[in-house]
């Protein structure tokens, strides 16, 4: 099913502009994921399209070539998975997954036949007759998403569907739920606050902040070549290079940048990862601070460019720069961003 | 451990203040089953008065059933949507619809016996029928009703679960039965057992809206006590705590 959103906006009672004028589509079989900060109106724009919300005036919402701006919640026939799940604490894990076919009358048999089909695809079948307050975080989220498959609605919508886990089963279930959505086959829109959630999971992403979409894109379109300045800094945490341009060579506190091909009104920006230590550099800069993550060290870097903000640098190796010593750093032309 | 003077302190006052309360009861079950009040145990243990008590008052008993029940539907239904209204607009008017509910808690029995009274009293088929005490117990009973619902709604998230079943297709109808009702269940019994409960041990309401011909439970214990022998209305008395 394509969903189609033109021109939607909605402002609540009290003068809080939550979404301004939208237009998106979501292609048949694709996952589209709304990623922004908080208060950005991806919830709302959520639940709009579930019918939980209604849109203002002059908003139009399709599915396929159908109108349904005006059809209620029940009749829409959209499957939801809820941030906190919502499950039914008065009815067990099959009863859950049964409930919106008994409520649209499916004859038992077919009934019966889809739950356990349900309940095999999303490895439940050991849990149907539990009660669902016997369950963990990640069986729970499985149950929400096979009860809001089981009456095959025309789009899945999640919203903030791995917040509720914690860190670690966060990654593993992330990679199994992109692996079940792809399995149903069906149009999805999931809303996150979690970049790397929706780099994983998504085909499109559509980038969200104070009430409007900056961009959309793959996730690669995204992280290689943000719009705004807003998306580089979300995703990927991208810091601008402030110094002075001489033709096509940026003067950087540090050093200068040979950019080739560059503008002199862009603004360049980088990301950490971009950036490495390397003893026969153009850059240079002081190390203020030295975080360990694992795989390599994370610097904090002052001196680089013209403003007091420190820029990060990776360092690979088992043994980091200390503080206070200064390190040379090298930078792909390619690895940056023009804005 | 070698139990300290304090200890056996508080164990002296817990017992004496639970003989306090438990030895009347006590004189008073067992002076409905002494033949003689006056002559004490020694006059020797009857059922004659349990006897009596049933020749003279079965109908107050049942009547008081009977009210305990009506009274228990009529909280069901009118409290219970009540109180899922009430969980699902908590505006201003809610909570004085609420406080305006509770109101007769404040007022004494005898104050709103005698409104009702004034109101209604003119009614001559209303008045002399079961159904006036009937009014008097609801407008006691249901805030109790409204309470305990609404207390369990507020503390769960109804509006969440009713969200999601409302995106698997079902009706608001369909809703309140089968995600608001089975999980308001513990307050909804909770409500229902105050209820019942209040009903028949409700007395002041009941006193002023008799009839002779309409006498419950504790209004004819008053009556036993204040016109037949004490061993009527001590037996009269274990009637009722049974």
């Amino acid at each position: 099913m394509t969903l189609t959103i033109e021109n939607v906006h909605k402002t609540f009672a009290d003068g809080t502009q939550a979404l301004k004028a939208t237009n998106l589509q979501v292609a048949d079989g694709e996952i589209l994921s709304l990623l922004g900060p908080s208060g950005c109106g991806k919830t709302t724009l959520l639940r709009i399209i579930a019918g939980l919300e209604q849109p203002d005036r002059g908003g139009r919402l399709l599915f396929d070539d159908m109108e349904v701006t005006e059809l209620a919640v029940k009749n829409r026939n959209v499957g939801m998975v809820f941030q906190s799940y919502a499950l039914f604490p008065n009815m067990s894990v099959h009863a859950n997954i049964e409930y919106g076919l008994i409520v649209r009358r499916v004859p038992k048999a077919e009934r019966l036949e889809r739950v356990a089909e349900l309940l095999s695809l999303c490895r439940l079948k050991d849990y149907a007759a539990r009660s669902i307050t016997a369950l963990s975080g990640g069986q729970g989220q499985r149950v929400s998403l096979a009860r809001a498959m089981a009456p095959r609605p025309k789009i899945l919508l999640l919203d903030e569907p791995l917040s509720a886990l914690d860190a670690a089963l966060r990654d593993q279930l992330r990679d199994e739920l992109a692996a079940m959505l792809r399995q149903f086959n069906i149009s999805a829109v999931f809303v996150t606050h979690d970049q790397a959630e929706a780099m994983a999971i998504a085909d499109r992403i559509a980038v969200m902040s104070e009430g409007s979409i900056q961009q959309i894109g793959s996730p690669q379109e995204l992280y290689h070549a943000p719009a705004s300045r807003f998306v580089a800094r979300f995703i990927g945490k991208a810091m601008p290079l402030a110094g002075t341009w001489a033709g096509q060579t940026l003067q950087l506190k540090g050093g200068a940048l040979d950019v080739p091909g560059a503008s002199p009104h862009t603004d360049i920006y980088v990301r950490s990862e971009s950036l490495k230590v390397d003893p026969g550099g153009m850059l240079a800069g002081l190390v203020q601070s030295v975080t360990f993550s694992g795989g390599h060290y994370r610097l904090g870097l002052s001196g680089l460019t013209d403003s007091p903000e420190l820029i990060y640098a990776h360092s690979y190796g088992k043994i980091a720069p200390v503080v206070g010593s200064t390190v040379r750093l090298t930078v792909e032309p390619n690895d940056l961003i023009h804005l | 451990m070698r139990k300290s003077s304090a200890w056996y302190l508080q164990l002296a006052v817990t017992l004496l203040a639970a003989a306090f309360l438990i030895v009347p009861a006590l004189q008073s079950i067992l002076a409905g089953l002494t033949v003689s009040y006056f002559r004490g145990l020694s006059s020797g243990l009857t059922l004659k008065w349990l006897a009596e008590v049933w020749e003279l008052y079965s109908g107050s008993i049942f009547l008081s059933l009977w009210i305990a029940f009506m009274c228990l539907l009529v909280t069901l239904l009118i409290g219970v949507p009540s109180a899922y209204a009430l969980a699902r607009n908590p505006g201003r008017w809610s909570r004085m619809l609420e406080e305006f509910i509770s109101l007769p808690l404040a007022v004494p029995g005898l104050a709103l016996a005698l409104a009702l009274l004034q109101l209604y009293g003119t009614m001559k088929g209303f008045r002399t029928s079961w159904a006036f005490i009937l009014v008097g117990h609801v407008i006691y009973t249901l805030p109790f009703m409204v309470r305990s619902v609404l207390a369990v709604l507020m503390a769960m998230d109804f509006r969440t679960l009713e969200e999601s079943a409302a995106t698997l297709g079902a009706s608001p109808v369909t809703r309140f039965w089968t995600i608001i009702v089975p999980n308001a269940m513990p307050g909804i019994l909770a409500g229902a057992l105050t209820v019942v409960t209040l009903s028949i041990g409700e007395f002041n309401l009941t006193w002023m809206l008799h009839t002779p011909y309409l006498k419950t439970l504790p209004v004819g214990l008053a009556d036993s006590y204040a016109s037949m022998r004490l061993e009527i209305a001590s037996a009269y008395t274990l009637v009722f705590s049974s």
